[in-house]
């Protein structure tokens, strides 16, 4: 036995070497790559110069020429406006619609999966009949139902229903009075801020005294009052620094307060019941997957069912509940896109939609729509991962 | 002067309390004041919910008829589904051919059928029919133009049998390229890696909107000139790209849940990585993530309506069109509606069998 393993096939063991093969492997990988890339970027540069279409982010400047439906904030018209003032103001959109569909979604999610877990049969099959039946839908198919059959209904404006003084349902919107701030209103939500700040301090002190001595401090209760009550002394000292503005009948329709649109309305409702239906799935595995031995526990030591639920169950359940939790606002906030598919003014709609058709930029515009939907996942992800690793096991 | 008793006294029932009905309920519905509330609250919004869906769909519905004056009674007019059944079946797809789409349903649901069974022990044969020879067929008996059968534009192609099409087209280039995705996000060459990462969260991190209008609207720019697709084609890579990217962190989740082990076992074996990841390996990752794979193409499906923003006439696309038609305007909620129980029916259907699969193919040790 004298042959040994580096004799076996001596011409070609460079090649049968695992690490040079890798090597070859990427080089192969990396060729074929460029040569891809190459060949599009040459296609696209000819198709580009034959259409005659100036590539570059230039036609940001020009003026935009069309009206837009929902404007939040900003000043928009369609003469002076450019396309970048439109993908501003659908920046803007999109972020007022995820921003509360996420909120709206996360109540609704909570809520139900808790009904979910009730042992009450009845509303225990009520939840599980709303989020059977809302998750085998498509989003799309809700959309289109909340705006054409459910809000495409409501009255015209001449016939608006009249909710109390001063609301008015119709199917151009929900109007209601409107803040219209005077001179020294900037010390409300400067008194706001400080309630919030003292509240933080608040709480903090509260732990460190119930850490020294057992005492607890109504904590939630004092931030609600302090909340609720700085401001309005603030207002109160500044002698009411605003009008309000009451929606009332003109000649065109109804003038003065705002409006919330059907557009954003189907589309928030829409977002918030669909994607509630998923997060009550995921609160109820969370709470399901923390022992019942926990539960039993905690009332073994005399601690109040509720008070059980908030400081024993649902801290360990949140570590079970946030990563997929994480998934699902990303998924609201890309879900938001279908706003084209009702009229609501989103980044995807009037960015990636009108200004693309008006000025053929298709590369720069869905290039730019894609970029601000990876970093918005991005800026989520990133603070959910912090706010995971908050409320992880602290290991010893 | 025994008071013993000398036999057993017979058992006796349980209380009525705590038994029956009546026990089941008081322990169940009417056990605190909080509960008895929240029972007379619930069982009062159900009533209302259910008795108005039922006398809304049903009872007060209109079923006869041809036009839309036949719509005398208050609730839904689904006189309008059945004027215009066919176009919700196949478009404009025409009439006499569309024998042809029956046959490829029915061809399809016997090789879904074999695979699926467990009547069919081997399942070689059904896979190579399903996998290989079934998508010839669909394409030369959908499309036309060969063995005298008339040419179907895919403009022509519509309704359910467009979403059927859009979703198992998607599914069937998905499932591959997603095995290849999560391999190479695996693999330990740092580029391809590299790729794979950077396509995947590319692909995960954008809405399926902005994928389909850009291979909608940038596909034919990468192109040469002359080379184009139709519509269809360029909804369906798109589709495919962004289900592919998904199915690859499927994919790789079951892969993760392989010890390393198996594959170290392989290659003592003297398996390269091919055979061992092709034998040993793949089955196993797949095996655990078919749940997963299913809950994809479920929202795969869902996904699909998608196509009616760029302009396809799917099931929903071709049922809104419907409803702005001017002999049968506000019928919106009756489109709607049905649109909605047909993609209830098919999503509803499929994650009730993924669970019933994931319990039967548990053979582990269940607690």
């Amino acid at each position: 036995m004298t042959t040994d393993a580096q004799g076996l096939g001596a011409g070609d063991s460079k090649l049968r070497d695992p690490r040079v093969r890798a090597v070859l492997y990427q080089i192969l990988v990396i060729v074929l790559f460029v040569a891809f890339v190459y060949y599009i970027a040459d296609n696209t540069i000819d198709n580009l110069e034959k259409l005659g279409i100036s590539s570059g982010l230039g036609f940001l400047q020009q003026p935009s020429g069309f009206g837009i439906g929902i404007v939040l904030i900003m000043d928009y018209s369609s003469q002076t406006s450019t396309h970048f003032d439109v993908l501003l103001i659908g920046i803007i959109n999109t972020l007022a619609v995820s921003l509360s569909g996420i909120f709206l979604a996360t109540t609704l999610g909570f809520i139900f999966g808790v009904l979910r877990l009730s042992s009450n049969w009845v509303v225990n099959k009520i939840a599980a009949v709303y989020i059977e039946v809302v998750r085998n839908i498509p989003l799309l198919v809700q959309l289109l139902f909340w705006y054409f059959a459910v809000l495409g209904v409501l009255p015209l404006v001449k016939e608006s229903f009249q909710l109390g003084e001063n609301f008015y349902v119709n199917n151009r919107g929900i109007n209601f009075p409107s803040i219209v701030p005077s001179d020294g209103f900037w010390v409300i939500p400067v008194a706001l801020l400080v309630a919030i700040v003292i509240g933080v301090f608040i709480s903090k002190w509260a732990k460190k005294r119930q850490d020294l001595t057992g005492e607890t401090f109504p904590v939630f209760w004092s931030y609600v009052g302090l909340v609720i009550v700085l401001p309005t002394i603030a207002a109160l000292i500044m002698g009411l620094p605003y009008t309000i503005d009451y929606p009332a009948f003109g000649r065109f329709g109804i003038k003065g307060g705002w409006v919330l649109e059907p557009e954003f309305l189907a589309l928030l409702i829409g977002l918030s019941v669909y994607t509630g239906a998923f997060i009550a799935e995921i609160v109820r595995s969370g709470i399901n997957s923390v022992s019942h031995g926990q539960t039993e526990a905690a009332n073994s030591l005399g601690i109040r069912s509720g008070l059980a639920m908030r400081l024993v169950v649902l801290p360990q359940a949140l570590r079970v509940i946030v990563p997929p939790l994480t998934s699902q606002y990303l998924n609201l906030v890309k879900n938001s896109s279908l706003a084209t598919a009702i009229g609501y003014a989103d980044i995807t709609a009037i960015f990636a939609g009108t200004s693309l058709n008006q000025t053929g930029q298709a590369i720069e515009v869905i290039g730019i729509t894609m970029l601000f939907y990876l970093s918005i996942s991005l800026i989520i992800s990133m603070f959910m991962n912090w706010y995971n690793k908050r409320i992880a096991l602290v290991e010893r | 002067m025994a008071i013993v008793k000398t036999e057993r006294h017979p058992e006796l029932p349980p209380p009525v309390s705590e038994s029956g009905v009546i026990g089941w309920m008081r322990n169940n519905l009417f056990s605190s004041p909080l509960n008895i509330i929240l029972t007379l609250v619930s069982v009062y919004v159900a009533w209302v919910a259910i008795s108005g869906f039922v006398s809304y769909t049903i009872i007060n519905a209109n079923f006869a008829g041809e036009t839309r004056a036949d719509c005398t009674d208050t609730g839904a007019c689904w006189v309008f589904i059945k004027a215009r059944f066919g176009q919700i079946m196949y478009g404009f797809y025409p009439v006499e051919e569309r024998w042809r789409v029956d046959v490829g349903y029915v061809l399809g649901a016997i090789g879904i059928f074999c695979i699926l069974s467990d009547w069919v022990k081997n399942k070689k044969w059904p896979a190579v029919y399903m996998f290989a020879v079934y998508p010839v067929i669909c394409y030369f008996l959908f499309s036309g133009g060969y063995f005298g059968l008339p040419t179907v534009e895919t403009s022509e192609w519509g309704g359910l049998f467009l979403t059927l099409v859009l979703a198992s087209v998607s599914i069937f280039v998905a499932l591959p390229l997603g095995i290849v995705l999560a391999l190479g996000r695996r693999s330990e060459m740092p580029i391809v890696r590299m790729l794979c990462v950077g396509f995947i969260e590319l692909i995960r991190g954008v809405p399926l909107i902005t994928v389909l209008f850009m291979s909608s609207v940038m596909l034919p720019l990468f192109l040469p000139e002359g080379m184009n697709f139709d519509k269809l084609v360029r909804a369906l890579v798109g589709m495919s790209l962004f289900s592919a990217a998904y199915m690859a962190e499927v994919v790789r989740g079951g892969l993760q849940a392989i010890p390393k082990g198996q594959m170290e076992a392989a290659n003592s074996l003297g398996l390269g990585f091919w055979k061992a990841t092709g034998l040993i390996v793949l089955p196993q990752a797949l095996k655990i993530s078919i749940p997963s794979i299913v809950n994809t193409f479920i929202g795969l499906f869902k996904d699909t309506t998608l196509v009616l923003i760029i302009g396809l006439l799917d099931l929903l696309s071709i049922v809104k069109t419907g409803t702005t038609d001017k002999e049968w305007l506000g019928m919106a909620n009756e489109g709607y509606i049905f649109v909605a129980m047909v993609f209830w029916v098919f999503c509803f259907g499929m994650s009730r069998y993924s669970i019933w699969l994931e319990n039967k193919l548990h053979t582990g040790h269940k607690r």
